[in-house]
């Protein structure tokens, strides 16, 4: 690297990370991403919802690199080899041997490795006396280096039905802060996943600020408390928004007044708008479909999280 | 009969259908057993209410280290592919959330200095709602891993004629678990693009597993009409369209069963389960390959 770009660094704002999350799945957090996409323009995309990610559906993103995802091993029976002696069965504990396999010459049937249930652990391997179990790197997915509209985005896809996810979400993260670097972007925008588990877990810590995205539902509610447990938890600031908050007001405002008791902030509320799906089926994000409506709300809510995150260098508006 | 309720997007409705089905079955007379397999988010017991019966706590298995028998071999760390044990000159450290259980570390240590110890990862609640059978289980805040505790869940379902799975979102290992040696899965999904993306990854899961499996529309009216069309090209079988209606949201919210304050709800969940408990259903369509995925 040579010493201008070197000085630029030093003196380039630090990247800072947002990520939205939600804990109940469907509340809205990729519509709001993109959204916030469109208002910041100065961001790099990071699809961390990798086992379902959607967020490349407003974006359509155009891939410029693609990069192979290997996140684990895995063991297979090698063809002729096995002389059904049971061992692997025996020291498995995730019920992934069967003694199904094809058979070798002598033997009608040997054992077989269900990919599906192998968790890569390899000791069916280590204690084969015949050596015929194959244990090495498997592919798990890709990643993808990709153009939108609002800038660069990083994104994934696990392959069907395989494990790691935690691991490939931290790739994508630490693919687009390079990025954000790379070109002086100053925010990376995660899109997170539903639950509280291991690709949550990958996607929040040591990121500036998490936004939870809920609805007013009990089970909204409910989950709310569990994310708000593992924000605090893992020490990360979070900020709380409703979204289709008109739904049921009364919960709304139990939400509210929970997430302030439990020391979160309010980043406001969403209302309940068709025009949110009528968007999405036209592939573009609320705050390009219309200009009133809930698309008004989620600006308030945008701002709410620049200022908080200082994006910008001038103070932020009154009252906010 | 096993039926897993699954979607590969969250939020929706697999809960809505899960205990919906548990109620009305019941109903009707059969034996039912609700098993919540999120273990990360469990929302079924807010709609079911049941009266907790037993809660214990359950985890899982890991090393410990009896430091005066460690001959400093090493073979441990070199065994393990978490890095959840490493051999350092004069010590050996143990991660145990890095942990997969898998065993390797004590069945290589030759001097016997590693046993299995115990650690909670979460809770196992049994109990009754009403005459449906219930289980959940509640991973503890901070545990990274969540299938080896649904795996448990499972194990703690009791006997029943209906046995229903409501599983967690996505396409991932916690979905794997769930869905795993059930007879059939319903998958749940809401016709707009974000929906269809998410069913499509949902049944590639379901036929990697060569699970035989339907889909389930729920909002229909809501979005557009790609995800019926998806299916009938595919040969995939629609169970069931609940169409969108502003009264199941509200009672959903509330945490009530619709099926209770909603007829026509009703109606299409009964519809749904009859499917589903209908032995002579078209065969699973698990090999059809396809082309645009």
């Amino acid at each position: 690297m040579n010493d201008i770009v070197k000085i630029r660094r030093a003196v380039a704002p630090p990247v800072k990370e947002l990520t939205v999350i939600s804990g109940k799945g469907g509340t809205g957090k990729t519509s709001l991403v993109a959204s916030f996409a469109a208002l910041c323009r100065r961001s790099v995309l990071a699809d961390c919802d990798v086992d379902a990610a959607d967020l490349h559906l407003i974006l359509e993103p155009r891939v410029v690199r693609r990069e192979l995802f290997a996140g684990g091993k895995r063991a297979r029976v090698k063809a002729g080899h096995c002389i059904a002696c049971g061992k692997c069965e025996e020291v498995c504990r995730f019920d992934a041997i069967f003694f199904d396999g094809p058979g070798n010459g002598v033997l009608e049937k040997t054992f077989r490795v269900d990919p599906l249930a192998c968790e890569g652990c390899g000791v069916c391997a280590w204690f084969c006396a015949e050596g015929a179990i194959e244990f090495g790197p498997v592919v798990n997915g890709e990643w993808f280096i990709s153009e939108t509209r609002f800038g660069p985005m990083v994104h994934a896809k696990l392959g069907i039905a395989e494990e790691n996810s935690g691991k490939l979400v931290s790739a994508v993260r630490s693919n687009a802060k390079r990025i954000a670097e790379e070109h002086e972007l100053n925010l990376v925008l995660i899109d997170g996943s539903p639950g509280i588990g291991c690709p949550v877990i990958a996607s929040i810590t040591g990121t500036n600020l998490v936004l939870v995205v809920t609805e007013p539902t009990l089970s909204g509610l409910h989950d709310l408390e569990r994310v708000a447990d593992l924000t605090r938890h893992f020490g990360v600031p979070a900020l709380v928004c409703v979204n289709k908050w008109d739904l049921n007001p009364e919960v709304s405002e139990r939400i509210e007044a929970r997430a302030c008791e439990r020391g979160l902030g309010l980043a406001g509320r969403v209302r309940y708008n068709r025009a949110v799906t009528e968007a999405q089926i036209q592939r573009k994000s609320v705050v390009e479909y219309q200009q009133d409506g809930c698309a008004t709300d989620v600006r308030a809510v945008w701002a709410i999280i620049e200022a908080r995150l200082e994006l910008r260098t001038e103070t932020p508006p009154k009252g906010v | 009969m096993k039926v897993a309720i699954a979607s590969g997007k969250g939020g929706t409705g697999k809960t809505i259908v899960a205990t919906n089905l548990a109620w009305l079955a019941a109903r009707n007379g059969q034996s039912v057993a609700y098993v919540d397999c999120d273990v990360e988010e469990p929302n079924g017991h807010l709609f079911l209410k049941p009266r907790i019966e037993s809660s214990r706590p359950i985890g899982r298995l890991y090393p410990w280290v009896d430091e005066s028998r460690c001959t400093q071999c090493g073979l441990c760390g070199e065994i393990c592919q978490y890095s959840a044990i490493v051999c350092l000159p004069g010590k050996v450290l143990v991660y145990p959330e890095l942990c997969h259980t898998c065993g390797g570390c004590s069945l290589v240590c030759r001097p016997g200095a590693i046993r299995e110890v115990l650690r909670e990862t979460g809770k196992l609640e049994t109990g009754l709602a009403g005459p449906v059978q219930f289980v959940h289980g509640l991973l503890n805040i901070g545990e990274a891993m969540s299938a080896p505790l649904i795996r448990q869940v499972k194990a703690a379902a009791p006997e029943a004629d209906l046995v229903i799975v409501d599983s967690p979102p996505g396409t991932s290992c916690p979905v794997i678990e769930s869905v795993r040696g059930t007879d059939f899965v319903a998958l749940v999904t809401e016709p707009t693009p974000f929906g269809l993306n998410d069913l499509k990854l949902a049944v590639g899961m379901v036929r990697a597993m060569k699970l035989p499996f339907g889909v389930v529309i729920n909002r229909a009216g809501f979005g557009d009409q790609e995800t019926q069309e998806y299916c009938r090209r595919h040969g995939i079988e629609i169970l069931a369209e609940i169409p969108d209606d502003r009264r199941v949201a509200e009672e959903y919210s509330r945490g009530g069963l619709a099926c209770k304050a909603v007829p026509e709800f009703r109606i299409r969940l009964e519809g749904l389960l009859a499917r589903l408990c209908d032995g002579n259903r078209t065969a699973p369509r698990v090999a059809t390959p396809e082309p645009d995925r």
